[in-house]
């Protein structure tokens, strides 16, 4: 790993690096929101469920709020709701 | 200019994140990003951008963009503050709720903690995906690669390297 960092440092700012790295971290970005949204298969299908996954998502990746504070605030709910749940 | 104090200040940050990284080193991207490019202004989103995905890369776990970042901004001391501020608090946690979990496994506590984060965990790592297509300037060409590789990873079972490989050669090649 240091030694791709210092690859990178050493010739990260080439044209030509540039623009692979460029096409790397948009797929790289893909792979992420993949495993993600497949990872979403293995969910209970139940509102609650995809109501906190939501909120999530939108405080931290759309309005960029702090993770600890949502994990803080949200967490909490989540856990609290699903004692509720009968069990599997 | 010493780096160590920028290593300590990154090592401190990290510590406090990765006991709250609920999922993994992939949901704190977002928080990552905002202090070390955002707030601190150490590297760029387009370094970030680029550690993470030289970190899909290499060999071994993905949290190894972290030491990358840490790296790219404080040398050796900042790759091994990056580092041991992500594995150490969560192995530690790791290992007394594993055995919390031996001394008293499938209790109700444990079963609504496992369900109630797990939609929250997926909530942060689409975040993180959604952050790392959109705090990089990109064209269009980058937002077809992000979501051809969505398509191409959802249907199929092709290793991710063949795909970031991919998407160098088209970068390369000056499609994206």
């Amino acid at each position: 790993m240091i030694a791709l960092g210092a690859v990178y440092q050493r010739f990260g700012s080439l044209p030509f690096a540039q623009a692979a790295l460029r096409g790397m971290s948009a797929v790289a970005a893909g792979l992420v929101l993949a495993i993600g949204l497949k990872m979403t298969g293995g969910l209970q299908r139940h509102w609650r469920v995809w109501l906190f996954g939501a909120l999530a998502f939108f405080a931290v990746g759309v309005l960029r709020w702090p993770l600890l504070a949502v994990v803080l605030v949200l967490a909490p709910l989540a856990i609290a709701a699903a004692w509720r749940d009968p069990p599997s | 200019v010493s780096r160590l104090p920028i290593a300590w200040a990154l090592f401190v940050r990290l510590l406090l994140l990765s006991l709250i990284a609920v999922g993994g080193v992939t949901t704190v991207v977002p928080d990552i990003q905002r202090y070390v490019v955002d707030a601190e202004h150490w590297i760029t989103a387009t370094q970030f951008a680029d550690a993470f995905a030289l970190g899909q890369v290499a060999p071994g776990p993905n949290m190894m963009y972290i030491t990358l970042v840490g790296w790219t901004i404080a040398g050796w001391s900042g790759a091994v503050a990056a580092t041991a501020a992500m594995v150490v608090p969560p192995a530690v946690l790791t290992l007394m709720v594993a055995r919390a979990n031996t001394l008293s496994p499938g209790t109700r506590l444990g079963r609504a903690i496992r369900a109630g984060l797990g939609p929250i965990t997926l909530g942060l790592m689409l975040a993180s995906g959604w952050i790392l297509a959109t705090s990089v300037d990109r064209h269009w060409p980058g937002y077809i690669a992000t979501a051809v590789t969505i398509v191409v990873v959802m249907r199929t079972r092709w290793n991710p390297l063949w795909l970031i490989a991919a998407g160098a050669v088209a970068g390369v090649v000056g499609l994206i």
